[in-house]
């Protein structure tokens, strides 16, 4: 009985290959949107991490309570020693040292007086160590327009923008003017290496990336940093692992009553991405709710009609004397049969495209380039452990539920009736 | 019940509501049939003919009145019961066929043995038996669609037959068919009344059935207006 079934299954396209198309094509949207709108929103989360908060960071406690005014005299001292008991303490992560810094950039002219001027927020990362990563890490390389990327301690980058606005060219050069960390001035000139352009307004005003060791020289701030941001091994944030790591950094070397001492904060903490991850988290809920419920409507109504279109069959069934339960089970089966396949094979496909977007990404820089917003320019999704089961929710239980719902007919209908739209 | 009865119906009566009444599709039939009878209900459309075929079928109940096929009584039959009457003893050829498209000549005519859990020897001699008598037994690898009316009703037939039923209920066998195709079925058909003494009745109102027929109920608004055995 169970074969004479099955081949009916595999014989009725439209009960077996077109049901399942639709809830492999269902399944494949749920998996795809999963993933996409993780891989957004995380890469924001990223983005944010790789420029500013890292996966952890540490501060000193007094910097950390001020940290939006950018405190550099209440900076973390003798950082070399820190990093390096920080590699052994965890090998599998990376501390870099990051210092924010602001003041003026002038522009000269070619008797030294100033041409153009402008307000620079700028960033100091390690550009020209050997094995530094922080060139890839802010996608420095993919940003620069002109010129090159800085080879010596005293050259910088600085947006395109900006340039412009100061009429400097690579090979220029512009002083920097600015407050060492013990509030005396400093006036540095540098040498302009190249232009970048990161597709996100506010560091295309007015931004500068400075070599670490040059701003250290600058700013009086030798074997000083204002931050060390710690990235984990894992390629996107891991809150429980990024937990750990505060809680056992922050037992060993802060001191509630010390405020220079470090304090550890991990990027779910930080002020900014708190909020963000809690909109993150209730965002992802919500719309991949939504497009569930919507596919389950769906996907339910391919089982209602797949249903309903054999009321003739089952009006014969019952006529030939099979009994309404194993009719109605037989059709439960059967859906069940071709959620599994089409939830597999949707699964599968979405997990694809999923695999694909997060490895090629979609460039949106073009499309965001006058973007006020702090937000990366390529998008890529991202497949995380729901992804691999959540196609099954409409996928299996909703073409299911939709069967049952239909079948329920069987029984309520009288079987006379049944018989009569058999003759329909 | 009278002796070699298989259906007796006694103060048969069926209404449907309709809104806030009702309409009465049957009203006090009184009927007997014996077995190996080929008998015919007919009468106009409306007249009841398919609502007295259901029950006796076992697939509705009186409203009123009794109806005992094969020693079992029709309105007191769980749902389990009555597909059990269905599959074991009774057949049913439909008007439109109903035969399942997506199965073989020999799977539809197999499907009623499957239910009774017959082994597959015993299912694939039954099938060429039923297949050979209804004279279709070269077709059996097509399916319903590469078939004429006639052959879809003939292993209609046939799958009402393989069981070799006690009772076969025809509702309106040849309403889709020429007449040529008509005749052979009911040639067909009465050949199986003789030779296994399977009792048929119809309900129809072709002219071609009725001849055919050894006794004829006509049956108006749900009543026997007469009951005629004929016999030339």
């Amino acid at each position: 009985m169970i074969r004479f079934l099955f081949k009916g299954l595999l014989r009725d396209r439209n009960r077996s290959l077109l049901p399942i198309l639709v809830v492999t094509a269902g399944v494949t949207l749920t998996v795809f949107l999963h993933c996409y709108i993780t891989g957004i929103l995380g890469d924001m989360i990223e983005f944010s991490a790789k420029y500013t908060s890292g996966h952890v960071k540490i501060m000193t406690r007094a910097y950390a309570e001020n940290k939006n005014q950018v405190p550099n005299d209440l900076a973390l001292l003798e950082v070399n020693d820190l990093i390096s008991n920080l590699q052994k303490d965890y090998p599998t992560m990376e501390f870099v040292q990051r210092i924010n810094f602001g003041g003026l950039l002038d522009s000269p002219d070619e008797n030294g007086e100033t041409k153009k001027q402008g307000i620079v927020a700028g960033i100091a990362v390690d550009l020209i160590s050997e094995n530094s990563k922080e060139i890839d890490r802010i996608n420095i390389r993919k940003s620069l327009r002109k010129g090159r990327l800085p080879e010596e301690p005293n050259e910088v980058l600085i947006s395109d923008e900006f340039a412009d606005k100061l009429e400097v060219e690579p090979g220029g050069t512009v002083t920097l003017i600015t407050s060492t960390m013990y509030g005396g001035m400093s006036i540095q000139n540098f040498t302009i290496a190249g232009t970048i352009e990161f597709g996100v307004q506010m560091m295309d005003r007015s931004g500068m990336i400075a070599d670490i060791s040059g701003i250290q020289n600058a700013m009086d701030m030798n074997n000083v940093c204002g931050e060390i941001l710690g990235f984990l091994d894992s390629p996107n944030y891991d809150d429980i692992k990024a937990m750990n790591v505060e809680n056992t950094f922050n037992d060993k070397y802060s001191d509630p009553n010390d405020e220079f001492s470090p304090v550890m904060t991990r990027l779910k903490n930080d002020s900014i991405m708190s909020g963000y991850f809690d909109y993150v988290d209730s965002f992802v809920g919500i719309i991949v709710t939504v497009f569930i419920l919507a596919m389950s409507i769906v996907l339910w109504n391919t089982g209602l009609i797949g249903g309903l279109r054999r009321y003739g069959e089952v009006g014969v069934r019952l006529a030939i004397g099979e009994e309404k339960g194993h009719i109605y089970r037989s059709m439960i089966y059967e859906a069940i049969l071709i959620g599994i396949v089409g939830s597999f094979l949707g699964t599968l496909v979405g997990l694809g495209f999923s695999y694909w977007l997060q490895e090629a990404g979609i460039n949106v820089g073009d499309i965001m380039k006058n973007s006020k917003m702090m937000m990366p320019s390529v998008f890529r999704a991202h497949i995380t452990t729901p992804a691999y089961y959540i196609g099954f929710i409409p996928g299996l239980f909703s073409v299911t539920l939709g069967t049952m719902l239909s079948g329920i007919g069987i029984y309520k209908r009288k079987t006379a009736q049944l018989f009569k739209e058999l003759e329909t | 019940m009278e002796q070699n009865s298989i259906v007796t119906i006694s103060g048969l009566i069926k209404r449907f509501p309709i809104g806030k009444g009702h309409f009465t599709a049957l009203n006090g039939i009184d009927l007997t049939f014996s077995k190996g009878q080929f008998a015919g209900v007919v009468g106009p459309s409306g007249s009841g003919k398919t609502t007295l075929l259901n029950i006796i079928g076992s697939l509705d109940n009186p409203t009123e009145g009794k109806a005992n096929v094969l020693g079992q009584e029709i309105g007191n039959l769980s749902t389990k019961k009555a597909a059990l009457l269905r599959r074991k003893h009774l057949g049913f050829i439909f008007q439109t066929y109903n035969l399942l498209p997506v199965y073989t000549v020999f799977e539809n005519v197999e499907f009623p043995l499957l239910l009774l859990n017959m082994s597959g020897s015993e299912r694939k001699k039954a099938v060429m038996d039923s297949l050979d008598w209804v004279g279709i037994a070269d077709k059996v690898k097509s399916r319903p669609a590469q078939l004429s009316g006639g052959e879809c009703q003939r292993v209609a037939i046939a799958r009402a037959m393989v069981k070799k039923p006690e009772l076969v209920l025809a509702d309106e066998p040849t309403a889709n068919l020429d007449s040529e195709n008509s005749h052979h079925i009911l040639q067909t058909m009465e050949n199986l009344n003789k030779d296994l003494q399977t009792t048929f009745i119809f309900a129809t109102h072709d002219d071609k059935v009725i001849k055919y027929l050894k006794r004829k109920i006509l049956l108006e608004d749900g009543k026997v207006t007469a009951d005629d055995i004929i016999t030339n």
